[in-house]
């Protein structure tokens, strides 16, 4: 038991702080409210190596180790958690499935400039239809020849008004239910490949959500990921690993909007006394740091499982679940504290507020956090 | 017991994991608690009955001076190892938990910490070996959660400290052999007028009252001590004269750790007892683990035990860093309140049987209560915590 960062994760952790403030921070307002892509922020966030940050070295990636990622994916939440999914999104649901179960040459073909932020990923198996039970997804793939051709509609789509790649997922037989489900490699620029236009939304308004349609969409064989069947495996596998993401952007989140009422209990007076002289205040606080310090080491440690090849199922399902439910109940609280002003769009606290309802929501609801939780400990 | 002579170096960077010797004493320990203290738990909790028998056992395994190094009879282990003995002892008996956490965290430690060398001589190797219990006496029936308010004195005459007062709630009460007391050595000095001294329960003009009746941790002893022109020599000051408001709150930064690990005990043994009888307690012709909302409650219990472990352990690892205070109050509010919590849905899982004395869960959800109290109310912890964050 030792729970202290490398000099390195340290030197990270700084430096993608400085990066998100300096560039993530300043538009961050602006485009939650006009729901404008940020693509420079994300090919900036590439430069850095912030695309695909353990993603090895010869693939384009940073080479770093999960817990690293964690650290990327909380600190630009921190500032702006439109930014933070963009990147969690890239890292985790594109390039972890392509290195994980990928060929040689489709690693050199796209997870390179994936991982080096030179191209932007999307991951879409939602449909309107298939939720929380994508063994339900109705898009289909068919074979012929040598291609596949791929029909159907995706939803809620993050990246998707932007992305330069999909990983679409697609049945080879509908009869066959979740065995017939196979995932694609699809670039954007495929004849048949449509996106929508961006979708407001209640939070994270700038991330590129959308639908995706496919109309006789041809790819080369060579272009499914895994074997014909292997896709509800390999979507399962990627979300075990997007919710470390999205646990660490919930922590981020909830940091940024706990430094916003820290400051501002500080300098605000009522009754002749800062707001932080009031024990209820106090109180408050006391709570919102030790859950959100809960969080953060359940996510650390999703985090560690992970790299150390321990399982680790359990314990990303048990850091999404709890990080993403302590991000409302903080955002909440540091909206409270700010009172009528943090009901303003002068202050970020809204937005914050707004941001963290979706991390109960996406890459598996709360619910089917808990289904996933009660299946491991009740069969252990 | 596996003994560690010296901690290795830590590893760099982050780990969960805990290592081989500390996986093997929670093996030997978890093995104990099953065999020598499980057993009797509901019995000695109807009868109020403090099982001194198992303290000598504790006593000769090294569990009642954890802390304290070989030199003076302790076991010499890690915070983190210690928080991984009072977990598995709270697991099957929090009663028995909590002399354990008294003699370790609140009487051996601050006399290891701010004895003198021929104090720590005089009273460490009995007290860790299990040869004598230890006591802690801080609280008064008017200065509870308000230490400085205390009003028991200490004045020196000669080569000796005579104390008069009453200090209430002192667990092992009556059967500890050696109390760290606080008492005012000097009315004007308010928080600097604080003292510690160790009191030995031969010393005279020192007595015991009648144990109190609780809620739970029925068969641990719970009572107030009197002095009444008690006389202690001088060697036995903790410290120097007026250090004792200071070596009260250290002894609580350390303690809550403590304190935490016995509510992650018994949230384990909650959640363990909520598997067992959903799979087992059939309703609408199925095992109750088939209902979405029976398997949601025992994810909510396994997320929250998870998060209370990982608060406790961090902060047993971090003991020595100057956030220690903040990690071990946010160790304790979380855990404690996590663990009442937990007794709560696992007992409202067993429905009416859960109301049974027969089920464990009823004695848990009694012993439970009491770790958002003792050691520092929940609100005493934010209040400790928010300190941290503002200043």
């Amino acid at each position: 038991m030792h729970i202290e960062l490398t000099e390195e994760q340290k030197l990270l952790q700084e430096t993608v702080r400085r990066f998100a403030e300096e560039v993530a921070g300043p538009r961050a307002k602006e485009i939650d409210q006009t729901g404008e892509f940020p693509r420079s922020f994300f090919d900036q966030a590439g430069e850095l190596g912030l695309a695909g940050v353990s993603v090895p070295e010869e693939y384009g990636g940073a080479g770093m180790d999960t817990l690293s990622y964690s650290l990327v994916i909380e600190e630009v939440s921190r500032v702006c958690a439109t930014s933070g999914v963009i990147l969690s999104v890239n890292n985790s649901l594109v390039c972890d499935p392509l290195l994980k179960f990928g060929t040689e040459e489709q690693k050199k073909e796209f997870l390179t400039p994936l991982a080096a932020g030179r191209k932007l990923g999307c991951f879409a198996l939602t449909e309107p239809g298939a939720g929380s039970d994508p063994a339900g997804l109705r898009a289909t793939a068919r074979l012929d020849g040598d291609d596949y051709v791929l029909n159907g509609n995706k939803v809620f789509i993050t990246n998707g008004t932007d992305a330069d790649i999909a990983l679409v997922f697609a049945s080879i037989d509908l009869e066959k239910k979740h065995k017939g489900i196979t995932c694609f490699i699809v670039p954007a620029d495929t004849p048949g490949y449509h996106h929508g236009t961006h979708e407001f939304k209640l939070g994270v308004n700038a991330s590129g959500t959308t639908e995706l349609a496919f109309d006789n969409c041809r790819i080369p064989a060579r272009w499914r990921l895994g074997e014909e069947g292997d896709g509800f495996k390999v979507a399962m596998a990627t979300l075990d690993g997007g919710r470390i993401g999205i646990a660490a952007q919930a922590v981020g989140i909830a940091q940024g909007a706990f430094e916003e009422a820290l400051a501002y209990s500080q300098q605000r007076e009522q009754f002749n006394q800062k707001l932080a002289d009031f024990q209820a205040i106090q109180f408050y606080l006391a709570d919102m740091a030790t859950e959100i310090d809960a969080a953060r080491l359940l996510t650390w440690k999703a985090a560690w499982a992970k790299e150390n090849q321990k399982r680790y199922t359990l314990e990303a399902a048990q850091a999404k679940l709890f990080a993403s439910e302590m991000a409302q109940r903080v955002t909440n609280k540091a909206l409270q504290i700010h009172g009528g002003y943090g009901y303003t769009k002068e202050y970020n606290v809204e937005r914050y507020f707004r941001d963290a309802r979706i991390t109960e929501i996406y890459e598996g609801t709360s619910e089917i956090q808990k289904m996933v939780i009660a299946d491991w400990v009740l069969k252990a | 017991m596996a003994v560690l002579t010296e901690a290795p170096a830590p590893p760099a960077g982050v780990d969960f994991g805990l290592t081989e010797e500390q996986e093997l004493l929670r093996e030997q320990i978890r093995r104990f608690a099953e065999e020598r203290i499980q057993p009797g738990a509901q019995e000695r909790d109807r009868e109020h009955r403090f099982p001194l028998e198992i303290f000598e056992e504790m006593g000769e395994l090294g569990l009642l001076g954890m802390l304290v190094p070989e030199e003076h009879g302790g076991a010499g282990m890690d915070t983190v190892s210690y928080v991984v003995a009072m977990e598995e002892i709270s697991r099957v008996d929090p009663a028995v938990a909590v002399t354990m956490s008294v003699t370790n965290s609140v009487c051996c430690w601050p006399i290891n910490r701010f004895g003198s060398e021929e104090l720590k001589r005089r009273v460490l190797p009995e007290l860790a070996s299990g040869g004598a219990l230890g006591g802690f006496g801080l609280t008064e029936p008017g200065a509870g959660s308000d230490v400085g308010g205390m009003r028991s004195t200490a004045r020196r005459e000669g080569d000796e400290w005579v104390l008069d007062g009453e200090k209430a709630w002192i667990t092992n009460a009556g059967h500890a052999k050696y109390y760290v007391v606080v008492a005012r050595t000097n009315p004007e000095a308010g928080k600097r007028g604080l003292s510690a001294f160790v009191v030995p329960s031969d010393a005279p003009g020192f007595s015991v009252g009648q144990p109190e009746e609780k809620m739970g941790l029925r068969s641990s002893r719970t009572a107030q001590i009197y002095f009444s022109g008690c006389r202690v020599p001088a060697g036995n000051l903790l410290g120097q004269e007026g250090h004792g408001f200071k070596i009260a709150l250290a002894t609580l930064d350390h303690s809550r750790i403590g304190i935490a690990a016995q509510a992650v005990g018994i949230h384990q043994r909650a959640l363990e007892l909520a598997v067992q009888y959903a799979k087992d307690r059939v309703q609408f012709g199925v095992p109750i683990a088939e209902h979405q909302a029976v398997q949601f409650k025992i994810a909510q219990i396994s997320t929250e035990l998870a998060a209370a472990r990982v608060l406790t352990y961090n902060a047993a690892a971090l003991d020595h860093t100057p956030q220690a205070g903040r990690l071990s109050a946010q160790a304790k509010l979380y855990a404690s309140e996590a663990a009442n919590r937990a007794c709560q849905e696992s007992l409202q899982l067993h429905g009416g049987n859960g109301f049974h004395e027969d089920y464990e869960i009823s004695r848990l959800y009694r012993d439970v209560r009491v770790t958002t109290i003792y050691e520092g109310t929940s609100e005493m912890q934010r209040l400790v915590i928010a300190r941290h964050l503002l200043s």
